[in-house]
C-alpha cells in the first residue's frame, strides 16, 4: 500500500521552486578557476551535487516519519482510533495497556518492512556514492580520483573504458581520432546495442589533448528532464560563438562506455538531476478491481458492527431501566454516583466499538499484501513463464494487481514486437519496378521456421502422429517422404547452427536469420554486372540502360549507409561480448551460398525443390483455400517413413543435447572482415545485412565518415554531411554524403512509401523517356508495395537526389542554426530536414518480414476462448495489419470483417450507422456468455449459425470517431458485437484513448500488451499493463505492472496464474470476513446474557492471538498456495477463465452467504455451549474457553472445506494452528497467575481438558456448526457441479480420456470449430498439401 | 551495480546489474529453479465432494453420535437434584419477613427454616449449592472490580490496591481488603440441613466446608499476605473491611486458619465470577457415608436452616438452595444427550437422503464423463 508523502510533495514543490530560479535554461561554467573557494561561492553551487539518496529515512528520523507514514493509512487510523477510546475510562472494554498491542504489532512489522527495504536502499546508495572516479583539478594540473558523491556540476571528468558514467557528462574530448565514444546503456534502458556518442561538434580538434584548464566558455543547456532521448543546448565561447549539441553528445550517468579508452566532459547534471535517476520511478501503486470491491464489502462489515453496537448500546439502556433499585452487582463510579441509563447507553455504543472491533478486518490488508507477494514471488518462480534464450523471467513490478490478471476482458495487443518477433529479416525487393522475390531466402526461412516449431513441438508430434499418420500416407507416401527427408536434414543442420547462436543470442540481431540473406540468383547477377560496369567506368553514361544499372548499386548503397546502424568489427567488441557470433560470420557471401546449396543437395535439386513452393505473391483470399496452419508443422515429421523416424529423434534429440553445452569445435578466431553491426531499430540492421549479401557491406562509420565495401573489392568512403534523423511526422530518415570519387552530394532518403512517394521529383521537367521511365518506375514499385504489405512484410521505400553544392551549402546555413536552437529545436531541425528532402528519385523499396512469436495464434485462439476479446493496435499499414491479423488467428477467413476507412464524418458517422444495424441483424445483444453456456459439449452446436464478426479500423477514422461522443458510443457499441477490432496506423496517444475508451464505456477490465516506446501510452492506460523484453529498448517494461518475454507467455500468465491468483485471493477475502465475523459475534451474543455491558468471556489475549497467530496462517497459505484446478486442467479449458471474469469468485452474493454462515456458526458456537453450561457453578473464561476452541476448529474446518488442493504445506499450517492454540493456551493458562488482572486464565485449559464434556462440547459443535455448508458442498459436487468442479471430475477421469481433450484444446487445431466445441471429436486431418508444410507465419 | 537507480526491480529479486545476459557460455542465472515447490507441483490430495465420496462420513457420524448421546442421556437422568427457593418473595414463604426487613447493617441475624422432602435418597457424594438468578455477576465492570495481586497476598496491593477497585478501594483512608465490588457483594448466607428423622428427631447434617475450590485457587491463586502461618490479625493490619461486610477477612473462618482470610474457600469461589446471570456455587460437600449401607442423604423430611442475608429483591434475583449429585458429567442436564442424539439421527438421515442422490444422479454424473 502506499500512501501519498506530503513531505515528498512539499520538498517536490520546493524543489520546483527552486527551479523555476533557474529559468528556462541552466547555465554553468568550468568549476577549475573556483576550485580552491568554498562551496557557496561556486558558480554553479545551486545546482544538485552528484550525492544520490534514493532512503526515506534517516536514522533519526525513521521513528517519527515511518509513523507519520503509517498513519496516512485509515486502517491504522481505524486502530489508534480505537487504542485511545480504550484510554476514556467510562468506555473502555479492556486494560486499555492491551488495547494498544494490535496497532503496535501492526506498526512494528510495517515499519520493519519499511526500515528493511530502506536499508537496503541505503546500502547501495553508499556503494554509488563512494565509486572512484576521476576528476580534473586545477591544483593538481591533472585527473585526480575521487569520490562520486564530490562530483559537481561544472567538473570535469574523465571516464574510462568500460568504467560507468558517474554523472551526465557533455562529451569534449574523447580518446578515439574520429572524436566518438561508445556508450552501452543496457543498465539504463536495457538496450543492448552500442549507442555513438560524439564531440560536441566544432569543440575540439580530434587527437589533441584535452586541455579543461582553457575552458573559459559557458555551457547553456535545458533544465533536468527525464527524457532520455532529447537534450540540446550550446556551448558559448567567450568569444560569444555558438556551438549547438544535442542527446549525441551527452554521456549518461550510469550507462557504460565501450571501445573507448577514455572520454572526458563537463559534468551538466549531477545525482538526483540526471537522466537515469529523474526516470527512477518506483514501484507503482494501483489498485485492483477486487479490492475495490473488498471495500465496499467492509464498508458493510462498518455498517453491520455499528448496528451491532447499537443494539448493544440500546439493549444497556434498557437493561438498566428495568432496575427499580441499584442493583447489588452495579458498580458506582469512584464518587460513588451511578450514571443514567441513557447516557450509559452511549457509552456503551463505544465499549461495545471496541469489543467489537475485530468485525472490520484489518489483519485482511496486511494479510491480502502477504498473499500478494506470495502470489508474485510463484508467478516470478514458473519455469514456464521464463525465456530460456534471453534468460529473462517474468518480472512483476506492480505488486499489487495480481488478481486483476485473473479478470481481464479486452486485451490490447500492440504487433511489432509483440506477436511478432520485431526480428526483421529481408525478404524482397523491388529496384527501379522490377521485383526479385527470393525465392531461395523464403525457402531457407520457412526450413529455418520449422525447427523453431519443431523444438517446442517434439514432445507433442508423436502423439499427433499416430492419429493422422493414415490419411498422410494414403496421400502420396513416396514423395512426401523424399520431400521431406530434404527437409529434415535441413532442420538437422541448421538447428546446429541456431545451437551455436543461441548462446549468444541477447544480441537480437545476430541469428542467422537475419544475418544470412541468400540473394536472389538474378538480381546478384544484375548488381555484379553493375559493378563490374563501374568498375570500368562504363556506367556513369547517360544511357538509360546504364541509370538503371546504376541505381541497383545505388539501392544497395543506400540499404548500407542510410542507417544509424554501428559497426564494431571484431578488434574491436566489447570485451564482454567476445567471440560471440563466429559459426557463420567468417563465411563470404559465395560461401554461404554455396553452403546453404550444399545443404539442399545440388543447385539444381534444390532449385528444383523450390520450385515446387514458389508461392506467387499471395492475396490474402488465396489463402483462403488453404488456411496456413501453424499446428500442421510437425506432419514434417509425419510424413517420413517409418525408419527415419527414430534418426529424426535423435537427431533432435542430440541437438538439443548439443545446446546444452558451448561446442567445442567451433572455430573461435574471427576473420578481419567480421563486422557486427549494432542498430537500433531491427529493420535497419536487417537491411544492411542485406546489403552485405549482395557484396555492399557496410565496414565502418564515425560521425563523419561511412565506409562501404563494393562487390569487387573497392572501398568506397563517403563524407557524411549530416543525418536527417528519423521522426514520426516526416516517417523517413535521410542521409547527405559526399561520394569519394565524384564529389557529388547524395541524400539517400529512406522512409515509409507514403512519406516518400509524395516527395519524388515531378517528371514533368523532363524528357519524355525518361518522364515514362520515372512513371513505369513509380508504379511498378507502388504495385509491388501494395502486394508487399498484402503479403504481411513491411515496406520501405529508397529513394536519392543529387544536391548541387551550392544547394547544400545555402541549406546548411539554416540548418547550423536550427542545430544551435534551444528553443523548438526539434520543429526547426525538422523543417529544414523537409526542405531538402524534395524532388527525390526513387530507386526501390523492400519488404521485410518479421515473423510470428512463437505460438501467437494459439494465444489468441486460447484468450478468446477465454472469454477475452482481443484488439490489436498497431502503426503498421492496413493491409500489413489484417493480413498479420489472419496470420495469428485473430480474423478468420469466415468471419465478417468490416473495415471503417474514411476521412469524413459525415460518412464516418453514417457507415458507423449501417454497419451497426447490419451487426445488430446477425445477433441479438451480445450478452457475454454466462459459464454454464461456453462449457461444455452443447456450445458447439450455435456456433455455425452467426458469424463472428471483425473490425477494421484506421488511424484516422478513428481520429473522427474519438472525437464526437455519439460516434464514441457508437463505435463502442459496434465494438461489443465484434469479437476482434483491429486498429491500424494509430498513434501512441489514439492507443491509449481507445484502452480508456473501452475501459470506461464498457466497464470492462483491460489489458495491454506491447513492447515498444509507441506503447507506454496504452501500457499505463489499461488496468494491467504488459511490458515485453523487446528489440525496442526497455520502456515498455519499465512503464508495465508485468513484464514477460514472449507473447505466448500471456495464456500461462492469464489463465494460469491469473485465474489462481483470482480465485485463491477472493476466496481468502471471503473467508475473512467470515472468520471475523464469526468470531466477534460470540462475543456479541454473550451480550444478551451480561445485561449488554461488554464484558467479553475470552481472554483478551487470547483474542489477540487467535486473529494473529492460530488463525491466521492457515488462510494466507491458502491464499498462496491453493489450486482449484491444475495447470494442465486451466490450460485445457479456458473457458474456466470465464470464472474470473465474470468475477464470480467474489461476488457480492458470496459474501452476504459467508456472513449468513459466520451467523450461523456463531450461533452453534456460542449456544451448544451455553445449553450445556447453562445454570452450572461455569465462571465465565471457563465458559468462553471451550467456545475459543470450538470457534477454532471451525474456523480451521470451515477453511478445510475450502481448502482444494492438500499439500504438505497445508496440513502442516493446518495442524500447526491448532497445536499452537493449544500449546499457547496451554501455557498461557499455567502461567498467568495475575498477569492479565481482569480475567482469570489460570489453569482453565487444564481443568477443562480434564474434563471429558469439553471434548463432547466441541465434537458436537464443530459437527453442527459446519453440517450446512458441508452438505450443501456435497449436495452442489453432486447435483450441479459448476464447472469448475466439472473439470476437475474429469480431470479425474482415464488419461485416454483427458489426453484427448488436452489434445484438442491446448493444440488449438486450425478449424475454430473444433477449437471451440473443445471437448468434442478431434480435428479431421486435412489432406497435406506443399503448402501446408509451408510454416504459416510465411504469408 | 547500477541497479540502485531500479529499485522496484531489485525488490523483486531481479538484480538487473552490469552482468546483464550474454557472454559465450553464460550460465542461465535467473531460470527458476524446477522444484516442485516453486513450481507449484507439490503432490495434493485433491478432495471432490460429492455424495459418493462423503456418504460415509454421514453414516460414521451418525454411528457414533446417537450412542454418546444415549450414554449422555441416561447419565444426566441418573443424577439427582433438589432445588429450593427460598428468596421469600410471596407472603407463604417462611423467610418472607427475612427478605423485607433486610439491610446490610443489620445486627441481629434473620433466621428462617424451610423444610422440604427428599423423594428419594441421594447416594455417594451429595453437593450443596446456592443458587443466585438474575445476579449479573459478569456484569463487566463488576468482573474487573478486583485486585488479583492483593489476593496473590502481594503486600504492596493490599495496602495500595489496584484502581480497577474503585470505589471499593478505600474505606475511611484505610484500604479494603479484600478490594472490589465482588468481594464486596459476597454472599453471605449460611445455610444449614437438618434431617428430620420419622420418629422426631432430627439431626443436623455435617457439611463440609473446604474442597469446594478449584485446588488451583486455593494453592496458587489465593494467598494471604505473609503466608498462611502468619497470624492474619497482623497481616491485614491497616486494612479495612469491604463495606457490606459484618466482619474482616481474617474473621472468615476463625476456626480453620487453613480456610481463613483469602484462602477461605466460600470467599475464593465467589470471586471466580460466574458466567451467566442465572447461576449456581458450590456450597458444601456432603460426604457419603463410612458404611456405606446408608444412602448420603435418605428420603425424609429435612429442614433448610437459613441466616438470611443477602439482599435479593433490588434486581428482582432469586435464591436457591440445590442437592446434586454428581457423575463424570457433572450435574444433570439432559441437553448434551438429547443433541447428540439428534445431530446422530440428522446426520444418519443426510446419509440415507444422499445415498438415494447418489444413485440417482451420481452415477449419471460418471456415465457422462467416462467416454466409453
Amino acid at each position: 500500500m502506499k500512501w501519498t508523502d506530503p513531505v515528498a510533495s512539499i520538498r517536490r514543490r520546493w524543489g520546483r521552486h527552486r527551479q523555476e530560479q533557474e529559468g528556462a535554461v541552466r547555465t554553468l561554467v568550468s568549476n577549475l578557476p573556483y576550485e580552491d573557494l568554498k562551496k557557496k561561492d561556486h558558480p554553479n553551487c545551486q545546482y544538485k551535487s552528484n550525492v544520490i539518496k534514493t532512503t526515506k529515512y534517516t536514522l533519526w528520523s525513521f521513528v517519527p516519519k515511518n509513523l507519520y507514514e503509517q498513519f496516512h493509512r485509515v486502517a491504522n487510523l481505524y486502530f489508534v482510533g480505537l487504542a485511545v477510546l480504550n484510554f476514556v475510562p467510562v468506555v473502555n472494554a479492556f486494560q486499555p495497556e492491551v488495547a494498544l498491542i494490535p496497532i503496535c504489532v501492526i506498526l512494528a512489522l510495517t515499519a520493519f518492512k519499511d526500515g528493511w527495504v530502506d536499508l537496503r536502499r541505503f546500502q547501495m546508495d553508499q556503494k554509488l556514492n563512494n565509486l572512484p572516479c576521476l576528476v580534473y583539478s586545477r591544483i593538481e594540473t591533472g585527473f585526480v580520483e575521487r569520490r562520486w558523491k564530490d562530483v559537481r556540476v561544472g567538473d570535469f571528468i574523465k571516464v574510462v573504458s568500460n568504467e560507468i558514467i558517474p554523472a551526465d557528462i557533455l562529451l569534449l574530448h574523447t580518446s578515439n581520432p574520429d572524436s566518438v565514444c561508445l556508450m552501452e546503456t543496457a543498465n539504463l534502458d536495457g538496450e543492448t546495442n552500442l549507442k555513438q556518442r560524439k564531440v560536441v561538434p566544432g569543440f575540439s580538434a580530434p587527437n589533441s589533448p584535452f586541455k579543461p584548464g582553457g575552458f573559459k566558455s559557458t555551457v547553456v543547456c535545458e533544465r533536468p528532464n527525464n527524457d532520455l532521448n532529447h537534450f540540446s543546448g550550446y556551448i558559448e565561447k567567450p568569444d560569444k560563438k555558438k556551438l549547438g549539441f544535442g542527446i549525441d553528445s551527452l554521456l549518461l550517468r550510469g550507462c557504460t562506455t565501450r571501445n573507448t579508452d577514455e572520454s572526458s566532459g563537463i559534468v551538466v547534471y549531477a545525482g538526483h538531476e540526471t537522466k537515469s535517476m529523474l526516470n527512477n520511478s518506483g514501484a507503482r501503486y494501483k489498485r485492483s478491481k477486487l479490492e475495490r470491491k473488498l471495500n465496499a464489502d467492509v464498508l458493510y462489515c462498518v455498517l453491520l458492527l455499528f448496528s451491532m453496537c447499537l443494539i448493544g448500546a440500546l439493549g444497556h439502556a434498557i437493561w438498566l431501566e428495568t432496575f427499580s433499585d441499584v442493583p447489588l452487582y452495579m458498580v458506582p463510579d469512584s464518587e460513588g454516583r451511578f450514571i443514567p441509563p441513557t447516557l450509559a447507553g452511549f457509552y456503551m455504543f463505544f465499549t461495545m466499538i471496541i469489543l467489537l472491533q475485530v468485525l472490520i478486518p484489518i489483519s485482511l490488508y496486511v494479510s491480502i499484501e502477504l498473499v500478494k507477494m506470495g502470489q508474485v514471488f510463484f508467478i516470478t518462480q514458473d519455469l514456464d513463464l521464463y525465456h530460456e534464450e534471453t534468460d529473462t523471467r517474468i518480472q512483476c513490478q506492480a505488486l499489487n494487481i495480481t488478481e486483476d490478471l485473473g479478470q481481464i476482458q479486452h486485451v490490447f495487443s500492440d504487433k511489432t514486437g509483440t506477436l511478432t518477433e520485431n526480428k526483421m529479416v529481408f525478404r524482397r525487393c523491388t529496384i527501379t519496378g522490377t521485383e526479385y522475390s527470393h525465392s531461395e531466402n523464403a525457402v531457407r526461412l520457412a526450413v529455418l521456421g520449422e525447427t523453431d516449431a519443431s523444438e517446442d513441438e517434439v514432445t507433442l508430434f508423436q502423439q499427433r502422429r499416430k492419429r493422422r499418420q493414415p490419411s498422410l500416407f494414403a496421400e502420396d507416401p513416396g514423395e512426401a517422404a523424399g520431400r521431406c527427408h530434404d527437409a529434415q536434414a535441413d532442420v538437422a543442420s541448421y538447428q546446429s547452427s541456431k545451437v551455436a547462436a543461441g548462446v549468444h543470442s541477447d544480441l537480437a540481431f545476430s541469428s542467422p536469420l537475419e544475418t544470412e540473406v541468400v540473394p536472389d540468383r538474378k538480381l546478384l547477377q544484375v548488381v555484379l554486372e553493375a559493378d563490374r560496369l563501374r568498375e570500368g567506368g562504363s556506367l556513369d553514361q547517360g544511357l538509360n540502360q546504364g541509370l538503371e544499372r546504376s541505381l541497383y548499386l545505388d539501392f544497395f548503397v543506400a540499404l548500407a549507409i542510410c542507417n544509424t546502424v554501428v559497426v564494431s568489427t571484431a578488434t574491436a567488441q566489447r570485451q564482454r561480448v567476445k567471440g560471440r557470433r563466429n559459426s557463420y560470420a567468417p563465411q563470404t557471401v559465395w560461401g554461404r551460398l554455396r553452403g546453404f546449396l550444399k545443404k539442399t543437395g545440388s543447385p539444381w535439386s534444390a532449385s528444383k525443390f523450390v520450385a515446387g513452393k514458389q508461392e506467387p505473391l499471395a492475396d490474402p483470399f488465396a489463402a483462403d483455400e488453404e488456411p496456413p496452419d501453424i499446428s500442421d508443422t510437425p506432419d514434417i515429421y509425419t510424413t517420413t517413413p517409418e525408419g527415419g523416424n527414430p534418426k529424426t529423434q535423435s537427431e533432435v534429440t542430440s541437438n538439443q543435447a548439443q545446446r546444452q553445452r558451448p561446442d567445442p569445435t567451433r572455430p573461435g578466431s574471427a576473420s578481419p572482415d567480421d563486422v557486427c553491426y549494432e542498430s537500433q531499430s531491427p529493420d535497419e540492421s536487417a537491411l544492411v545485412h542485406a546489403a552485405r549479401a549482395y557484396g555492399s557491406t557496410l565496414l565502418e562509420r564515425t560521425p563523419d565518415r561511412v565506409t562501404v565495401l563494393l562487390p569487387h573489392g573497392t572501398l568506397l568512403s563517403y563524407e557524411v554531411l549530416d543525418i536527417l534523423t528519423f521522426d514520426s511526422t516526416r516517417k523517413r530518415m535521410s542521409v547527405l554524403v559526399r561520394h569519394p570519387h565524384t564529389d557529388e552530394i547524395i541524400l539517400y532518403t529512406k522512409g515509409a512509401d507514403s512519406a516518400v512517394m509524395e516527395i519524388l521529383e515531378d517528371p514533368a521537367g523532363e524528357s519524355v523517356s525518361q518522364c515514362e521511365l520515372r512513371k513505369r518506375v513509380c508504379s511498378n514499385t507502388q504495385r509491388h508495395l501494395d502486394m508487399y504489405a498484402r503479403d504481411g512484410l513491411r515496406t520501405l521505400c529508397f529513394a536519392k537526389r543529387v544536391v548541387s553544392q551550392k544547394a547544400y551549402e545555402d541549406w546548411s546555413l539554416i540548418r547550423q542554426q536550427a542545430i544551435s536552437a534551444i528553443a523548438n529545436k526539434e520543429k526547426l531541425l525538422m523543417d529544414t530536414a523537409i526542405l531538402l528532402e524534395t524532388n527525390l528519385t526513387l530507386i526501390g523499396a523492400t519488404g521485410i518480414e518479421d515473423r510470428l512469436q512463437e505460438n501467437v495464434p494459439e494465444t489468441i485462439e486460447a484468450l478468446r476462448e477465454a472469454g477475452m476479446q482481443v484488439w490489436v493496435l498497431t502503426g503498421d499499414k492496413t493491409e500489413t495489419a489484417v493480413n498479420i491479423a489472419y496470420a495469428c488467428k485473430l480474423l478468420d477467413h469466415k468471419d465478417l470483417v468490416f473495415t471503417l476507412n474514411t476521412n469524413n464524418k459525415a460518412v464516418c458517422q453514417s457507415i458507423l450507422e449501417s454497419t451497426l444495424e447490419e451487426v445488430r441483424r446477425y445477433g441479438p445483444d451480445p450478452v457475454f456468455r454466462g459459464l454454464g453456456e461456453g462449457f461444455g459439449v452443447q456450445a458447439s452446436g450455435d456456433l455455425g449459425e452467426d458469424p463472428t464478426i471483425g473490425l477494421v479500423i484506421d488511424g484516422r477514422t478513428l481520429s473522427l470517431v474519438l472525437e464526437e461522443e455519439d460516434l464514441r458510443s457508437k463505435f463502442v457499441e459496434l465494438c461489443r458485437h465484434c469479437r476482434s477490432v483491429l486498429c491500424c496506423r494509430v498513434t501512441p496517444l489514439q492507443k491509449s484513448t481507445v484502452v480508456k475508451l473501452v475501459r470506461d464505456k464498457l466497464r470492462v477490465m483491460t489489458l495491454a500488451i506491447g513492447d515498444g516506446a509507441n506503447d507506454v501510452n496504452m501500457i499505463q492506460a489499461a488496468d494491467v499493463g504488459i511490458g515485453i523484453f523487446g528489440q525496442e529498448g526497455m520502456q515498455a517494461v519499465m512503464a508495465s505492472d508485468f513484464a514477460i518475454s514472449r507473447f505466448k507467455h500471456l495464456r500461462r500468465l492469464l489463465l494460469v496464474h491469473g485465474h489462481w491468483c483470482y480465485s485463491r485471493l477472493s476466496n481468502m477475502v471471503i473467508y475473512f470476513f467470515y472468520k471475523n465475523l464469526a468470531y466477534v459475534a460470540l462475543l456479541f451474543w454473550y451480550q444478551f446474557f451480561c445485561g449488554f455491558s461488554g464484558t467479553a468471556m475470552i481472554d483478551y489475549w487470547l483474542m489477540i492471538f487467535f486473529n494473529l497467530f492460530f488463525t491466521s496462517v492457515p488462510p494466507i497459505m491458502h491464499g498462496i498456495m491453493d489450486q482449484d484446478a491444475s495447470k494442465t486442467t486451466l490450460l485445457s479449458f479456458p473457458e474456466l477463465y470465464k470464472i474470473g471474469q465474470h468475477s464470480e469468485g467474489y461476488r457480492r452474493s458470496a459474501f452476504w452467504i459467508a456472513m449468513l454462515d459466520a451467523f450461523y456458526q456463531s450461533l452453534v458456537c456460542f449456544f451448544i455451549p451455553y445449553l450445556t453450561y447453562q445454570g452450572s457453578d461455569i465462571d465465565i473464561f471457563s465458559f468462553g474457553n471451550p467456545m475459543n476452541t470450538v470457534s477454532l476448529f471451525t474456523i480451521i474446518l470451515h477453511l478445510a472445506i475450502e481448502i482444494n488442493a492438500w499439500t504438505v504445506v497445508h496440513w502442516v499450517t493446518m495442524l500447526g494452528s491448532v497445536l499452537l492454540y493449544f500449546g499457547v493456551t496451554l501455557a498461557f493458562s499455567a502461567i498467568c497467575v495475575t498477569c492479565n488482572p481482569p480475567s482469570d486464565p489460570y489453569w482453565i485449559m487444564q481443568q477443562q481438558m480434564a474434563d471429558p464434556m469439553f471434548y463432547l462440547v466441541c465434537l458436537i459443535t464443530v459437527v453442527v456448526a459446519l453440517l450446512p455448508k458441508y452438505t450443501l458442498q456435497v449436495l452442489r459436487g453432486t447435483l450441479a457441479p459448476p464447472p469448475l468442479l466439472y473439470a476437475r471430475q474429469l480431470e479425474r477421469q482415464p488419461p485416454s480420456g483427458e489426453e484427448q481433450i488436452r489434445i484438442d484444446v491446448s493444440q488449438a487445431p486450425p478449424d475454430p470449430r473444433f477449437t471451440l466445441s473443445g471437448l468434442s471429436s478431434p480435428p479431421p486431418s486435412s489432406p497435406p498439401s506443399p503448402i501446408q508444410t509451408r510454416h504459416p507465419q510465411k504469408l | 551495480m547500477m541497479a540502485s537507480s531500479y529499485n522496484a526491480k531489485e525488490e523483486d529479486g531481479h538484480h538487473s546489474g552490469a552482468v546483464g545476459p550474454g557472454g559465450a557460455g553464460t550460465v542461465k542465472i535467473k531460470k527458476p529453479d524446477n522444484t516442485a515447490f516453486k513450481q507449484q507441483r507439490l503432490p495434493a490430495w485433491q478432495p471432490i465432494l460429492t455424495a459418493g465420496t462423503v456418504l460415509p462420513a454421514f453414516f460414521v457420524i451418525g454411528l457414533i453420535f446417537i450412542p454418546i448421546g444415549i450414554g449422555l442421556f441416561v447419565t444426566s437422568n441418573n443424577i439427582k437434584e433438589f432445588e429450593i427457593d427460598y428468596t421469600g418473595m410471596e407472603e407463604s414463604s417462611p423467610c418472607y419477613v427475612c427478605a423485607h426487613n433486610y439491610s446490610w447493617n443489620n445486627t441481629t441475624p434473620c433466621i428462617c427454616l424451610i423444610p422440604f422432602v427428599l423423594d428419594q435418597p441421594f447416594e455417594s457424594n451429595v453437593f450443596m449449592y446456592y443458587g443466585l438468578s438474575n445476579f449479573y455477576q459478569n456484569h463487566r465492570r463488576y468482573v474487573k472490580s478486583r485486585d488479583d495481586s492483593q489476593l496473590n497476598g502481594d503486600k504492596t496491593s493490599l495496602l495500595n490496591p489496584s484502581k480497577e477497585c474503585e470505589p471499593y478501594r478505600k474505606s475511611n483512608g484505610l484500604s479494603i481488603a479484600p478490594c472490589g465490588a465482588i468481594a464486596n457483594s459476597l454472599f453471605n448466607d449460611t445455610l444449614e440441613l437438618i434431617y428430620n428423622f420419622p420418629n422426631g428427631t432430627t439431626i443436623t447434617i455435617p457439611l463440609m466446608r473446604k474442597g469446594i475450590a478449584w485446588w488451583t485457587d486455593k494453592h496458587v491463586k489465593f494467598r494471604n499476605p505473609g503466608g498462611n502461618d502468619n497470624n492474619l490479625t497482623t497481616a491485614f493490619a491497616g486494612t479495612a473491611k469491604p463495606l457490606n461486610w459484618g466482619k474482616p477477612v481474617y474473621e472468615l473462618d476463625p476456626s480453620d486458619p487453613d480456610n481463613n482470610g483469602f484462602i477461605n474457600e466460600d470467599f475464593i469461589v465467589w470471586m471466580r465470577t460466574a458466567a451467566l446471570p442465572t447461576f449456581r456455587k458450590l456450597y458444601r460437600i456432603i460426604q457419603k457415608k463410612k458404611d456405606n449401607m446408608m444412602p448420603t442423604l435418605p428420603q425424609g423430611n429435612y429442614t433448610l436452616n437459613i441466616t438470611y442475608n443477602y439482599p435479593v429483591r433490588s434486581f428482582d434475583g432469586q435464591k436457591r438452595m440445590i442437592l446434586s449429585t454428581i457423575s463424570w458429567m457433572g450435574g444433570k442436564n439432559p441437553f448434551l444427550g438429547i443433541a447428540y442424539i439428534t445431530v446422530g439421527s440428522v446426520c444418519f438421515f443426510l446419509g440415507v437422503v444422499l445415498l438415494i442422490i447418489h444413485h440417482k444422479y451420481g452415477s449419471r454424473n460418471n456415465n457422462a464423463d467416462i467416454p466409453n
